[in-house]
């Protein structure tokens, strides 16, 4: 069985979450991997170096400098017949264009998996991650998002070979006018080895601050609750949540967050969980590994000079 | 303009669903079901065009058992115009729902169908871009703005590192995230004008779908529990408990 990866990338190199969609792909077998984008060599011979890609097939056209979901279901679609699985990470740019392909292949697509059973079974968490499914697909072809921080990442170290493609016709239906991105010096949250979350309990956007004197020294990611973002606190794409990033870093600090079930969704698979909060009643306590009852605004300060 | 807003009836997001113990699924006798909370956001979008003169009429569609036809009545209180249930006991998948869909859209010839980004239960996030691919429209996904113009749509989208924005042709899919607006709350006349709004009554059958499930489920559980952590009583003690464990 051969399993095609669609790799995510920004043209120059591969983006963390498709690693784990790799490692996870192998268990169909053969790895392809096709990185369809604009000027994108950089990308794809990175992709071919990924320990487990035999093969990198290159779709490179203006038509995939954004990746459009109407162009990108429409390039993977040129090649679907190959493969047996079709895999993508569970990203925004993965849950956005995959569903397409699924359809247009008149196949049922199984999202955000976390662990492969066999090659028709899969794990995946339902109902904010309150309870995991295993599910038996009876469709022919698999198409698959693949949670990011359920699967190791595959390494370096690969020799898969580069070919192109031809771009598949244009669809014409859809453009991109611009982007507005958070620009951080941090490293990435879904790819954070520790982050600090802030909640509502921060009062304001100026008081994060004390948050990221923390984060800097722990060479950590700032995340925040969904009650933060919709305060204005901070910008929405710092939300871990059902709604939003799913992470599982080594060390999650929540810091004035209740611990409501959509944002427990997005973090209780982190291997340690403090809670920094006054409310002694609050349930994420129920889930920390190390709690302190503490008014944030002495022990926020308090811990990064400890550190 | 004419909007098609597909809503689902699901468990109540505050709800702590409990896995049934032959783990078979989830218990959902005597739970609290509400309208999906990204279809209550989809709906009020739809509103707002209609509001703002942009739109003539809002149809609001489910699939689902009888009951569902009180989500539909929500979205009637709330300002749609009419509704269409389709009627369905058991499980419904995203690919079988997209093809319903795409039926009505073939029947109605709506210019914007409005859906949630996903529902709570399945957590899929995958109907609208089915839906798009099935007929052959763009989809502007995981919305937090949208500004209409004359035949195309401008859909500002909530991405990994940011926002995006991308510009649609007419007839297109737009789901909704979660900052795209808040919904409105029905008040007592319009819960009691809604009931008089119609609501046609339809079965899978009538578009000629097959239901069955392509996906069996095998099994449900708990996820795995964590450990009792402990409280420490100062941040000193915090940090020396996590330089032991090694993570600092």
């Amino acid at each position: 069985m051969t399993a095609l990866v669609i790799i995510e990338h920004d043209n120059a190199s591969v983006k963390d979450a498709t690693l784990a969609a790799i490692t996870a792909a192998k268990a169909f077998g053969d790895v392809h991997g096709l990185v369809a984008g604009a000027d994108c060599d950089a990308a794809a011979q990175a992709a071919a170096s990924i320990e487990g890609v035999t093969k990198v097939l290159v779709a490179d056209d203006a038509a995939y400098a954004h990746p459009l979901a109407e162009e990108l279901a429409a390039v993977v679609l040129s090649i679907a017949d190959s493969y047996d699985a079709i895999i993508a990470p569970a990203t925004t740019t993965g849950k956005n264009f995959m569903p397409r392909v699924a359809a247009a292949l008149d196949v049922a697509q199984i999202s955000d998996i976390v662990e492969v059973v066999s090659t028709d079974t899969f794990k995946r968490p339902i109902y904010a991650g309150n309870a995991i499914a295993t599910v038996q697909s009876s469709d022919a072809k698999k198409v698959i998002t693949v949670r990011g921080t359920a699967f190791d990442k595959a390494a370096a170290g690969g020799t898969g070979v580069v070919e192109a493609i031809s771009a598949a016709d244009k669809v014409g239906i859809s453009e991109y006018v611009g982007a507005e991105l958070s620009k951080s010096d941090r490293p990435e949250l879904t790819s954070a080895k520790i982050i600090i979350s802030g909640g509502r309990g921060m009062g304001s956007g100026e008081n994060f601050s004390i948050i990221e004197a923390v984060a800097d020294k722990l060479g950590a990611a700032v995340g925040a609750s969904r009650a933060a973002v919709d305060a204005g606190f901070v910008p929405n794409d710092y939300q871990v949540g059902q709604t939003g990033k799913i992470v599982a870093p080594e060390l999650y600090i929540a810091v004035g967050i209740s611990g409501a079930i959509q944002h427990l969704a997005g973090m209780k698979d982190s291997k340690i969980i403090v809670a920094i909060n006054k409310d002694e009643e609050a349930p994420i306590f129920q889930v920390a590994d190390y709690g302190l009852v503490a008014d944030l605004f002495e022990a926020v300060p308090a811990l990064e000079k400890a550190l | 303009m004419k909007i098609m807003v597909p809503v689902k009836r699901v468990v109540d997001y505050n709800v702590k669903v409990r896995v049934k113990s032959d783990n078979t699924g989830v218990e959902l006798a005597n739970v609290k079901m509400s309208m999906n909370p990204f279809d209550e956001i989809a709906i009020e979008e739809a509103i707002r065009l209609k509001e703002a003169g942009k739109a003539e009429e809002i149809i609001v569609v489910s699939i689902g058992p009888k009951a569902a036809q009180e989500t539909i009545r929500t979205g009637l209180a709330m300002g749609a115009d009419r509704g269409i249930l389709v009627e369905h006991d058991g499980e419904a998948e995203p690919l079988a729902i997209a093809k319903i869909l795409k039926a009505i859209v073939a029947e109605e010839n709506p210019n914007l169908v409005f859906l949630g980004k996903q529902a709570i239960d399945g957590d899929n996030n995958q109907t609208g871009q089915m839906l798009a691919q099935l007929l052959g429209w763009p989809q502007g996904t995981f919305a937090s703005e949208v500004a209409m113009g004359d035949d195309t749509v401008n859909v500002t989208r909530e991405i990994d590192g940011g926002l995006e924005t991308v510009k649609l042709n007419m007839p297109a899919i737009v789901t909704s995230d979660l900052r795209l607006n808040e919904p409105r709350y029905a008040s007592l006349p319009n819960i009691m004008k809604a009931k008089r709004k119609p609501i046609d009554e339809k079965t899978p059958a009538d578009y000629g779908v097959d239901m069955a499930p392509r996906v069996t489920v095998l099994k449900v559980e708990e996820p795995p529990k964590r450990e009792a952590g402990i409280k420490v009583e100062s941040v000193e003690e915090l940090v020396s408990k996590l330089k032991e464990k090694g993570v600092i």
